[in-house]
């Protein structure tokens, strides 16, 4: 396939460009709306997708959490036992499902995962206020398929952490100069199809049910 | 004159059904675009910036791919280039047979489809399973994609209803859309979990980061990239970005002109394979680089700008012909106005040069293309290079001419630059309008449901001189 690289990229070099098209990166993103506006729009933008949204505080949020796991009759939930909110549920646990963590490599579990997890309460790296997004950066404590798998993704979000727009995130927490993930995540709601005659179904093969708790 | 194309398009006008879904949903799909950019000039400065990252990232395609093939090497992703379709459908095969994988599970991928990818793989043995709901239906119904963004949208829930009871006779029938969601969500997730080897297409790839980005709403996407222990992206080489910054603008554009969404419901940004000490992902990522012809369409400066499409898809929605002949009329991968210039000079002119003719140049196309591609220009183009006389890099270029029309319009052009001929041949045409009128009649399928235009028994020439007005 050495051969196909060669003569693709021959073949391109070998094409005359002229002037290329100026580009300026920094024209686009000039709103800078009040943290209470952000919040707002963040809340709106993500109802309207379909999302539930839970307004918290720092000593209430296990309390909501709570309310969310007996309003949905939750049987268990996925979670990591590692990070500190983790760690708060964990010693909070008398009014909770059974809690189950993500201690193995999914190799060893993938069935269990698919068929036997209700939900999963994972933390999120921030979050988009004008398209109403959660940001996720999974890792060795909170892997890529706790926010993918379960039917109902219960996420927590610091609302010091939503940005204007995803222009404004990326900058803001410094994406180019980092090691990224193996896999970053947008999140806008729970898992949706259009494509039987463009009306709108939710929980295709994702979760059916994106509930964000804001604190 | 009755040709594959006229004989093809003849027949889906008469599919009323066809014809009534396709154009329901793309009203739908218009309506939905236009309140997602409510201000004018908001779309204006945002299309001009999405126009110029594409632009900027053609100018530097070959560098940018070099640099996207380091970095995600040295991030651990394994990149494969392929000049031909046959050579991606092989390289697919050799890494399902590294793994010993007989099945494979697929997120949307419009290069698969152009791959041939599902045909090619069933003949050696693999079978192939489609994940998202859409081209699930077309595949269950054994049909091919009409739309890109929305691949069945030629069905209606009735037809998919029959499909579904026929094909899983164990769920009830119903008409109910999210039933059939719920259908299709308990037929997949099984294969999801147990899939050796998962496939998607690619909607941006970063050169500064070596990252795929994929955009999706079902959730399909990101199972086919992080339950099975192999995935494996394909792409066509001109879907690169040079940096992080140019993504936020082209996937607000691109989700907006697409279905009217501020963003997809997903958006997933794969860097690596699974990293050390991490409990999930694929331990093993391809990307496979297709060129099919780009590279060649890339040599000219006019016919480049077509690599420049971030398939959206609002051409096809916006455009006459497609709303009336839908999808499959078309008999490419890729169908409506972007289909009809680049499947041309994919395919050569010989056998889709008549394709160039399936369009109004009305315009709209260019006018939603959230990347401006001119491309009633470059319909007009590959018209010419149809019927031209030299070769040119297109490949069919020159196999549409014909020697009579050829001497036709050369008469015609020597008549024009000639005012003393000119004269005597229109008021010779006037004299004898009444046989001009009979042989209109019969000559052109435009006049066969339209009343004639009459010749007027004057010249405008003599009426002006009558009217005593100079040339000036
Ligand atoms: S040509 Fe323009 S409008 Fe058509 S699919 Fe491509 S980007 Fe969208």
């Amino acid at each position: 396939m050495n051969d196909a690289r060669n003569t693709i990229l021959s073949r391109l070099k070998t094409a005359s460009i002229d002037q290329t098209m100026p580009l300026a990166r920094n024209i686009s993103n000039s709103v800078n709306w009040s943290s209470n506006y952000k919040v707002q729009l963040f809340r709106t933008q993500l109802q309207s997708a379909q999302a539930e949204i839970y307004d918290a505080t720092d000593h209430s949020w296990l309390m909501t959490l709570q309310h969310i796991c007996q309003a949905k009759y939750l049987k268990n939930i996925l979670l990591s036992p590692t990070t500190s909110w983790g760690e708060a549920i964990i010693e909070n646990s008398t009014n909770l499902p059974s809690l189950k963590y993500y201690d193995d490599p999914v190799e060893n579990w993938k069935q269990t995962l698919f068929e036997g997890i209700e939900a999963a309460f994972t933390s999120t790296y921030g979050g988009i206020a004008d398209t109403g997004t959660l940001i996720l950066w999974p890792d060795t404590q909170e892997p890529r398929m706790m926010s993918l798998v379960p039917p109902v993704h219960i996420a927590v979000i610091e609302k010091s952490k939503i940005y204007n727009s995803f222009a404004e995130a990326l900058k803001a927490q410094h994406w180019n100069e980092t090691e990224l993930p193996a896999n970053i995540l947008l999140i806008s709601g729970p898992s949706k199809s259009a494509d039987i005659e463009q009306t709108l179904t939710y929980g295709v093969h994702g979760p059916k049910e994106l509930v964000v708790i804001m604190v | 004159m009755t040709t594959k194309f006229r004989t093809q398009f003849a027949k889906a006008l008469a599919q009323h059904e066809v014809r009534n879904n396709t154009e329901s949903v793309v009203n739908k799909l218009r309506k939905h675009r236009l309140a997602a950019f409510p201000d004018q000039a908001e779309w204006i400065s945002m299309r001009r910036h999405s126009t110029a990252i594409r632009a900027n990232a053609t100018s530097k395609l070959p560098q940018l791919l070099e640099q996207l093939e380091t970095n995600l090497q040295r991030n651990g992703i394994q990149v494969h280039w392929a000049d031909t379709t046959e050579q991606a459908n092989q390289t697919v095969l050799n890494i399902m047979r590294f793994h010993d994988a007989r099945f494979i599970i697929k997120g949307k991928s419009m290069v698969s489809e152009e791959m041939g990818l599902n045909d090619f793989l069933n003949t050696h043995g693999i079978e192939c399973l489609e994940s998202d709901l859409g081209e699930l239906i077309i595949q269950l119904a054994a049909e091919k994609p009409s739309h890109m963004i929305v691949p069945a949208l030629h069905k209606n829930r009735k037809q998919i209803a029959r499909l579904f009871h026929s094909q899983f006779p164990s769920i009830p029938y119903t008409e109910d859309i999210s039933a059939l969601a719920q259908a299709a969500r308990r037929f997949l997730r099984h294969h999801f979990a147990t899939a050796p080897v998962g496939l998607t297409g690619v909607n941006f790839m970063i050169a500064e980061t070596g990252t795929l980005c994929l955009v999706e709403n079902e959730g399909n996407g990101r199972m086919c990239s992080t339950a099975p222990p192999v995935h494996i992206a394909v792409s066509g080489i001109e879907k690169v970005v040079e940096c992080l910054d140019d993504v936020p603008p082209l996937l607000g554009i691109l989700t907006r002109s697409a279905t009217g969404q501020p963003i997809t419901t997903y958006v997933n940004m794969i860097s690596s394979p699974r990293k050390p000490n991490e409990k999930d992902g694929p331990t093993a990522v391809h990307l496979i680089l297709l060129d099919n012809g780009r590279s060649r369409i890339y040599s000219d400066p006019e016919l480049r700008d077509t690599l420049n499409c971030i398939r959206c898809g609002a051409c096809m929605n916006h455009c006459p012909i497609y709303k009336h002949i839908g999808g499959h009329a078309y008999q490419t991968v890729i169908p409506g106005p972007i289909g009809t210039i680049l499947e041309p000079q994919k395919n050569g002119l010989d056998s889709y040069g008549e394709l160039t003719q399936a369009s109004t140049l009305c315009g709209a196309c260019q006018e939603v293309c959230p990347v401006s591609i001119p491309i009633p220009k470059i319909i007009n183009r590959l018209r010419w290079e149809h019927i031209r006389k030299s070769s040119c890099s297109t490949p069919g270029a020159g196999s549409g001419r014909r020697k009579t029309e050829a001497i036709i319009w050369k008469i015609w052009a020597w008549n024009c630059i000639h005012p003393g001929a000119y004269n005597r041949i229109t008021s010779v045409a006037t004299s004898m309008r009444r046989l001009a009128d009979r042989i209109l009649a019969k000559i052109s399928p435009w006049t066969a449901a339209r009343a004639v235009p009459r010749l007027p028994d004057t010249t405008l020439h003599e009426r002006l001189k009558a009217l005593k007005i100079d040339n000036e």
